[in-house]
Parts: structure tokens; sequence; C-alpha cells
């Protein structure tokens, strides 16, 4: 009998000691007393507490760079220029970086551990990026996969950004899930309605974030919002856009149409709007584009199905997207202005869409694209 | 009881003629894995031998002290392996503040040396052998000693061989092998010299 007790009393009363120990020279070890971050060549200074990683510490301090995976390594979002020394790569940074990259000393935040003073460099842009408290105002089924989520903005009570732009939905815990993690979400609503987010968020069978959207999220429910990011815009130029989308890669788009509709904006540029699904059931916002198409007189709108059912009675183009944006650019699309490609979609549909549009004459920086990973 | 061994003697036995690695063939496969590169296979050594003469000392303490009087010995797989990781994870963070470049060319395999099994293969034949605490300290820090030699001189072989043409199905880990069979057999010719049982 007391065998039984004495072991396992033994067992911890050792595991118990040793931690004792590693918590008291945490204690000693680690204590990197007050750092300070410069940012942007003295522009900016924080005085912060030292010994977390930088990515972390600039959210403490109301500075959000992008991060997916929320600090984990995983996603190579939050890179940041580092001027100072921090020590050299590390082998979980060196795959999310080039070697362009790794020469200009970029380095991913969440695995630069803050030990004494550094320098870094952020884009300006990421200053007014913000943490919003909103509620759900709509969920509404657009497809059986596809959820467009309205999100109220409840403080700050207005965003400002431009069409083309993501935010980061917070996704608290639940169901078995036991970290907090953050996705990236193109925004679908206009810069000029400023109080509200309109998310398109398709279902990924074992997607943290997707699933949560799909099976948890109730309207009235309270979320964090991280934003705005991303460069992926309309660019100020003549040339005509040839836009391609799959899925909810339409989000971007939706804003940007709606938001030039809006303005008039860059009124030399026509529009051309490819959007592809395999049938019916996943195609979306029909009406609504044929609509805006017959009352705006320079946008067009080609919504293709790759295999449509013969009883679902489709009258649009059929074909994969990328043969149908290839007959288009060659016989329909005026080029006199020249092209801009703008892509949103998954990454074999937007390499797909690069090979076509470079070998029909589009250079490939003229090529815009947000590429879900 | 206690066997006779001059903890001096046991230093030099447990560095040549009773290798840890090349006649135990213990602590395989970070030997493997890492050996491809002469710096960290230096760092990866030192780390070892660091870890394996503090584990030893700290596992007789806790053996003599605490495991035999309870009569526990049944136990002292699972208290070790604490000891291990407990010495590890410290020195992790004592290592990281004194020598970040170090730190960084560990890298991951600093957690690893928990797994590694020649930190373990040590402590229990100290327990077996029932050695004394300086012996115990001898034996590890020797061992440890062993270890780095022996992934040093394997480092220093495969940097001089990684030219060499070698058929392609033996390229990588095929022709590390027979390197390391060459190696054990040469250490073999010491085996006898000393008796450290």
């Amino acid at each position: 009998m007391n065998q039984i007790v004495l072991g396992p009393l033994v067992v911890a009363g050792a595991a118990a000691a040793l931690a004792l120990v590693i918590a008291l020279v945490d204690r000693v070890v680690n204590d990197y007393g007050e750092v300070t971050i410069d940012v942007n060549h003295g522009k900016r200074a924080y005085k912060v507490r030292g010994g977390s990683p930088l990515l972390g510490t600039l959210a403490s301090q109301g500075v959000f760079v992008p991060s997916a995976c929320g600090g984990r390594g995983s996603c190579g979002a939050c890179k940041v220029r580092v001027l100072s020394d921090v020590g050299p790569v590390l082998p979980t940074e060196t795959p999310y970086l080039s070697p362009q990259e790794l020469a200009n000393g970029v380095r991913l935040s969440c695995q630069v551990k803050l030990k004494k003073d550094i320098a870094i460099e952020l884009p300006e842009e990421l200053f007014s990026v913000k943490k919003f408290k909103a509620t759900v105002e709509r969920l509404d089924d657009v497809t059986y996969d596809i959820k467009d989520a309205v999100f109220r903005l409840d403080e700050p009570a207005e965003i400002s950004f431009t069409s083309g732009q993501y935010v980061q939905l917070v996704v608290p815990p639940y169901g078995t899930i036991k970290e907090s993690v953050q996705r990236a979400y193109s925004m679908a609503s206009r810069p000029g309605d400023s109080g509200r987010v309109e998310l398109l968020i398709r279902l990924v069978p074992g997607g943290i974030a997707t699933t949560y959207v799909h099976t948890a999220l109730k309207v009235g429910d309270r979320v964090e919002l991280v934003g705005p990011f991303g460069d992926f815009r309309v660019r100020d130029t003549p040339a005509a856009m040839v836009c391609v989308a799959g899925g909810s890669g339409m989000a971007p788009f939706k804003s940007m149409f709606y938001d030039m509709r809006e303005r008039d904006a860059f009124p030399e540029k026509e529009i051309w709007y490819f959007f592809g699904a395999r049938s019916s059931r996943d195609m979306f916002y029909l009406d609504e584009l044929r609509r805006l198409e017959a009352e705006w007189p320079r946008f067009h709108f080609v919504p293709a199905l790759s295999e449509p059912g013969p009883d679902e009675g489709w009258t649009g183009e059929t074909g994969l997207i990328t043969d149908v944006l290839e007959r288009y650019i060659k016989d329909r699309i005026a080029k006199d202005k020249g092209l801009e490609g703008y892509l949103c979609g998954s990454p074999g549909m937007i390499n797909a869409c690069i090979a076509v549009m470079t070998r029909n004459g589009i250079a490939e920086g003229d090529v815009f694209y947000d590429k879900f990973a | 009881m206690t066997p006779l061994i001059n903890p001096v003697t046991l230093f030099f036995a447990s560095i040549f003629t009773s290798n840890i690695l090349l006649t135990n063939f213990l602590g395989m496969c970070s030997f493997i894995s890492i050996s491809k590169d002469w710096k960290s296979s230096f760092g990866l050594g030192m780390a070892v031998t660091v870890v394996m003469t503090i584990t030893a000392a700290v596992s007789w303490l806790v053996l003599e002290y605490v495991i035999a009087p309870l009569g526990l010995e049944y136990l002292s797989f699972i208290v070790f392996i604490v000891v291990i990781a407990a010495v590890v994870q410290i020195l992790e963070m004592v290592i990281d503040r004194a020598s970040p470049a170090l730190y960084m060319s560990l890298g991951i395999f600093l957690p690893l040396i928990t797994v590694n099994c020649a930190i373990l293969g040590a402590i229990l034949f100290m327990q077996i052998r029932r050695y004394g605490f300086i012996q115990a300290v001898a034996f590890g820090a020797g061992s440890g000693l062993g270890w780095w030699l022996a992934i040093l001189l394997l480092a220093a072989i495969r940097e001089r061989t990684e030219k060499n043409p070698v058929p392609a199905g033996l390229k990588g880990p095929g022709i590390t092998m027979i390197t390391i069979g060459f190696m054990a057999m040469a250490f073999i010719g010491f085996s006898g010299m000393i008796a450290v049982q």
C-alpha cells in the first residue's frame, strides 16, 4: 500500500522540485529588462519589457503586424525588416524568406525574441491598422459552402480602407480548438460604407476559422477584426482591368466594382470580370452583377461554368475559366489602352491565369493578385 | 558494491576503450544527422557532454538519497527522464542568454538532447554498475567527451569524403553507416584493455 502512494509522490515531488528550479532560472535568466523598439529611423519608439517575441510585443503596443497563424511561425505573414543585429536567421524562418529578403534583413517578427534594443522598419500604413470590436449583423448562405457575413463595427465605429484590402478575423477558442487564431479575409464591402465590414467565407473542410464561421457563429455574436492590410488595389492607369475570380475570391472585386461605380473612379478603365465556378450551385451574385453590367456600360461580366449540369439551363459561357479568359483576351477585349490582370482565388487558379495572361501579352508586372494560402 | 576502478581510469576508459557511441551504439540519430557539418557537431558534442556530466551527478544524488532509501528502484527510469528533461530545459535557457550564437547553431538539436538515448544510457550504466559519486561524474563526463570525439571524427571524415564519388544508392546515410562501421571496428581494437564493469 505504502509503495502505491510513495511511488507517485516521489515522481511528482521530483518533477515539482525540478519545475521550481526551472522557474527560478527562468526568472533570473530571461529577465531582459526594458528594451526600446525604434521604428522607421526614430519616427516612433516604444519602451517595452524584453523577453517576448517581437510580434506579440508590438501588438501589446497597438501595432498590428499582419499574422494569420497568431505567432506560431506557420504562415510567414509577419515579415518585418530588422535594421539592428538580432542574431542569425532561425531555421523556422528560412522557408518563408526569399534570398532577397534575407539580404535585406527581413525576419518573421513572431520568431525574433526581444533581448536588447532593436531598430525595425514597418510600412506606415500599418499604423492605421486597428483592432475593431464588431457585432455580426447578417450571416447569409450565398452558396452551399460560402457564407456572406456582415459585421457592424462597434469600436472604433468606422474603418478607412481601399477596396481590395483584407482584415483578419480573430477566431476565439471554441469546441476542441484551444487557442485563438486569426485568418485573413478580403473585404467585400465598399469603403464608402465605413461602418460595416462584409466578408465572404467559404467552408474549408477541417479549417479552424471557416468551420467556426459556418457552425458556431450566430447573428448578434461579438467578434474582433484586425485590419486593414494588403496592397491589392485598383491601379490608377487607363489600362483595362481583366479580373478573374473563383469562389470566395469574389470578395475584393465586389468591393472594387461597387466602389468605382459609386465614386465613378478611374473613368477611363474598362472592366472585364470573369467569374469561374463548377456548376450552378457554386455560382452566386449572378443577378446582382448582371444588373450592374446593364446599368454600367464599361463593366462586362463573364460568368463561366466548367461542368454545368444538363438540367441547369445554363446560358452563359462554359469551360475552364482559363480557356474562357484566353478566348476573350484574344477576340473580345480592346487592348488599345493596355491590359492589367487582377486575380483572386486559389493558388492553382492564379498560376494558371498568370500563364494565360503573360502568354497573351500582359506583362507579369501588370498582373496583381491575392492568393489564398 | 561500488567497483574499485579509479575515477581517472574510468574517465579515459569511457572516452576511448568503451566509447558510448562506437562500442554501445547509443545516441545514433543525432550522431548521423548532425555530423554533416563540423561546426554543429562541435556545438552538439559540447552540449551532450555538459548535459551528460550534470545529469550523471544529479541522477546519482537522486538515486542515492531519494530512490534507493525508499526502495523505489523500479521508478528510476521515469525519474531519470524527468531529470534529463529539466537539465536540458535549464541549459537551453542559460545558453540562449549566455551565447545566442551557440544557441542558434544548436537550434532544434538542443531540446532533442532530451531524447538522446546516450544520456539515459550513461545514467543507467551508472546505476547498474553501482558507481560512487566521483566515478559517476567521471563516467558521465568521459562518456560525453567520447560522444563528442566520435561525432567530431565522423564529421571530419564526412567533410573529407563529401566530394568522393559514391554510388547513388549509398549516398547520405548509407555511406555514413558504413563509415561508422569502420570507426567502430577501429575502436574495437581498444576493447578489453580496461574492464569498466
